[in-house]
């Protein structure tokens, strides 16, 4: 089997599974690398030289998708047949994003109170909370193959997102502040 | 169980013969040459022992270049014709220029070209010219002082440098005739000359202030490997505007006006730089300045009102050590190390404000000035394929996103800033009206919304996409980013297969041939030397491909089925044959034949190896579970 044909966790040496022996991954992600990097063929012919770009790239991109808890799920889903359909944005429960919005409204508010710094590391507590519950129900719906579980995992990428995005607007304002200070 | 052993593909089939590698810091200020020499890396000194060679290069009427401390010496008494700091218009275009020198001496013309020219009595020259220059000198250095020719060279650039910044400093090594291995960031140079030194392990911070550029760096080491997590900086800010600031000072307490003569303000210039490097060790330094009308202004600068002038510069590092801070998803307690580079980190109040930043020491060991060409010569030595293997792998990251123009002049991010590089991502895009049969690819870096805050690096069209309604065509656009941070991008009709290709060459980049121009004027006799030059070129490729085949077949001929074998050593016999001739274009056609035949054997070997490699791996733990 090629390096082209197989799949990300094949290419690592994983096992196909959500969770990630993270410490192992990068182990393996250097092995890799030591291998295959173009710098190791700095004096091979233009065509070694390309291949080992081309190598390095794929798997420099398999080892960021099976790093991210996001990237990761996406991928498993792809692997499982699942589409995505950009345009249109999956149904997410109407609880999810009441809560979505009540986070960022006391986001909002923070930088108006005193003891700005306290209040945005709970606020960030709050959010790795969430992930981590996320991101072990996925484990979870991923030994499973059914479609409603797929669905469901769908939708738990999804709101690792909507999380995400927030955590990058936490990010923002904790930067504004200490660019203030 | 003996595992069937596999050696580096490409690797020499004369293991023991050792390359001449040299590592070249080509500096806004100072540019250094070093070399690795019995396992010590050192930078090489000029014959009156200096090692910094000031990147300064004054062009004379008769046509005689000069390059270096005599140039520099030179420069206050005939500032038009000798280039400073030449470093800050590399890849950049003639408006670009015009904003950065707004208060430098040189006369900027515009051409035909999108690359300015700088009028000299030596006739006009591009920064890439002066800078090759520059790498001349160094490479004349390297090799009367290891005693022959280089075998290839790592040129460091900024980590912050853009596509086309960098684009231009490889063209400067081509241009100087040296085989660039690959163009290495800063930061990432000065890692290796630490790392290596101290066998570190764990997360450092590099903070690089040149003199026209600030770096900084966040990597992690590992066994060897460097991976860098993140980095940020500013291209356009250094220790020459900590010289600036000083300066300025002066001129409103002496009164002097912007009108100033070019000789003066670089009088100036002198005066303020010698004023901070005294403040290093003074707390007030006595200042004397002449004015045009023939008097002189005196005064003093104390070490205060010095802080006061640079403070607000030292900050403006602090932000994007905070954002490489918060890109590499680690806190400044974290990190291990703070390690400085660049002459500008002398200054005690910088190391001052950048220790309390990290809250540590920052480490200041080997030679600012230095540390970045030890790094490069290291990594020079690693690439020539001196060193033993699994010593050192550097994995770096793009500095900037790298995006396509939409709708709306929006830039779609292809490729966010700090992925690790060599990366190929593609994205889809389609048509907008009806019956398109062209599309326009407008490449951008940088990290703005909006096309007009981002850097163009080049514009392609896709032509013969068949007229289909609009948003049914399917254009898939790859991006490519190499090992020294380059961009190619290639545009694909998906449907019907039609392809549109660049090398990103920037948009104030130089074309391929005006570097054969430039590459025939600077030779003496043109023609023929050009094409001297271009045979041995392929025929240096011609004998790599037939060495390297050698060695594969050697080790892996039961990859192949016997037609397959056959048709490679039928293509090695035309190359051979090839080669022994004095026609460069039947050669470079024997290796493109040579390269069909080979393709799937290649990839094979690399795929093998890949699984090797992790065969090789699983196993340990395995053995180590069961112990």
């Amino acid at each position: 089997m090629s390096t082209a044909t197989q799949n990300h966790f094949e290419l690592f040496g994983l096992p196909v599974c959500y969770e990630v022996d993270q410490l192992k991954l990068a182990e393996h992600y250097r092995e890799l690398q030591r291998t295959v990097h173009p710098d190791k063929f700095a004096n091979a012919p233009d065509q070694e030289r390309r291949l080992s770009v081309q190598r390095a790239a794929q798997i420099n991109e398999a080892f960021q998708t099976l790093k991210s808890p996001i990237r990761r799920a996406r991928y498993m889903l792809e692997m499982r047949g699942v589409k995505f359909d950009e345009q249109r944005e999956t149904a997410i429960e109407p609880a999810f994003l009441m809560e979505q919005m009540e986070l960022r409204e006391s986001l909002a508010e923070i930088p108006k109170t005193g003891d700005v710094l306290t209040k945005l590391g709970s606020l960030q507590d709050d959010i790795q909370t969430k992930v981590k519950q996320l991101t072990n129900e996925l484990v979870e719906l991923f030994k499973d193959d059914s479609a409603e579980a797929m669905a469901k995992a769908k939708a738990n990428m999804h709101k690792l997102q909507f999380m995400d995005k927030l955590q990058q607007e936490v990010e923002n304002v904790e930067e504004d502040i200490a660019n203030a200070l | 169980m003996a595992l069937l052993q596999i050696s580096e593909p490409g690797e020499s089939t004369n293991p023991h013969e050792h390359r001449l590698a040299a590592g070249i810091d080509l500096g806004t200020t100072n540019s250094l040459v070093a070399s690795v020499r019995s396992g010590l890396a050192k930078t090489l000194p000029d014959e009156q022992g200096q090692h910094l060679l000031p990147s300064v290069v004054r062009y004379l009427k008769a046509g005689d270049i000069v390059v270096g401390e005599t140039a520099r010496e030179a420069a206050p008494g005939d500032p038009l014709n000798t280039i400073a700091s030449v470093k800050r218009f590399m890849g950049r275009g003639v408006d670009d220029v015009k904003h950065l020198g707004g208060k430098l001496p040189y006369e900027f013309i515009k051409t035909d070209s999108s690359v300015p020219r700088i009028r000299t009595a030596g006739g006009d020259v591009s920064p890439v010219e002066v800078s090759a220059e520059i790498l001349k000198t160094l490479k004349q250095r390297a090799e009367s002082s290891l005693g022959g020719e280089l075998s290839g060279v790592v040129i460091t650039v900024p980590a912050y440098f853009d596509d086309a910044q960098r684009q231009a400093t490889k063209d400067a090594g081509k241009l100087a005739g040296l085989n660039v291995l690959r163009l290495l960031n800063e930061p990432t140079a000065a890692a290796v000359a630490y790392g290596l030194d101290q066998k570190g392990e764990g997360v450092i911070a590099v903070y690089d202030l040149g003199g026209g550029t600030f770096d900084i760096s966040i990597l992690r080491l590992h066994k060897g490997v460097f991976e860098v997590m993140a980095t940020a900086g500013d291209s356009a800010l250094g220790g020459d505007d900590l010289d600036q600031a000083i300066a300025q000072w002066i001129m409103q307490q002496a009164g002097i006006g912007d009108d100033a003569s070019h000789g003066h303000l670089r009088q100036l210039m002198h005066t303020a730089r010698d004023a901070k490097e005294a403040l290093s060790c003074k707390d007030s330094v006595e200042l004397k300045v002449e004015l045009d009308n023939g008097e002189a202004w005196k005064g003093s600068l104390s070490r205060e009102q010095f802080h006061d002038l640079v403070d607000p510069l030292i900050q403006k590092t602090l932000l994007p050590c905070r954002r490489t801070l918060r890109d590499a998803g680690i806190s400044a307690d974290e990190v291990e190390e703070v390690v400085m580079v660049g002459g500008s980190t002398r200054v005690p109040r910088v190391r001052e404000k950048v220790g309390e930043f990290f809250g540590r020491e920052p480490l200041v060991d080997i030679d600012p000035d230095k540390v970045v060409a030890v790094g490069a010569a290291i990594q020079a030595d690693v690439l020539a394929g001196n060193k033993a293997e699994d010593e050192l792998l550097l994995l770096d990251v793009t500095p900037l996103a790298l995006g396509l123009e939409t709708m709306g002049g929006l830039v779609e991010k292809v490729i966010p800033r700090n992925t690790t590089i060599p990366v190929a991502r593609a994205q889809d895009f389609t048509t907008f009206k009806d019956g398109q049969t062209a599309m326009s690819v407008h490449v951008l870096q940088g990290e703005r919304e909006l096309v007009s805050d981002c850097r163009s690096l080049g514009r392609f069209a896709l032509h013969g996409i068949p007229p289909m309604v609009a948003g049914a065509a399917r254009i898939r656009v790859t991006f490519q980013v190499d090992a020294d941070g380059l961009l190619t991008v290639t545009a694909k009709e998906e449907t019907t297969g039609v392809t549109s290709g660049i090398e990103v060459k920037p948009s104030y980049g130089l074309t391929d041939n005006e570097i054969e121009t430039m590459l025939r004027d600077s030779l003496t006799n043109a023609e023929e030397d050009v094409a001297a030059r271009m045979l041995r070129e392929q025929q240096v490729e011609a004998d790599r491909v037939l060495e390297a085949l050698d060695a594969a077949l050697a080790q892996d001929t039961g990859l192949l089925s016997k037609e397959e074998r056959q048709r490679i050593d039928e293509a090695m016999k035309n190359l051979q044959t090839a080669r022994d001739s004095t026609d460069n274009r039947a050669i470079k056609k024997a290796i493109d034949d040579t390269d069909q035949a080979t393709a799937e054997f290649a990839a094979r070997r690399m795929d093998q190896s890949i699984k090797q490699a992790l065969t090789g791996h699983t196993l340990e733990e395995f053995e180590s579970d069961l112990k």
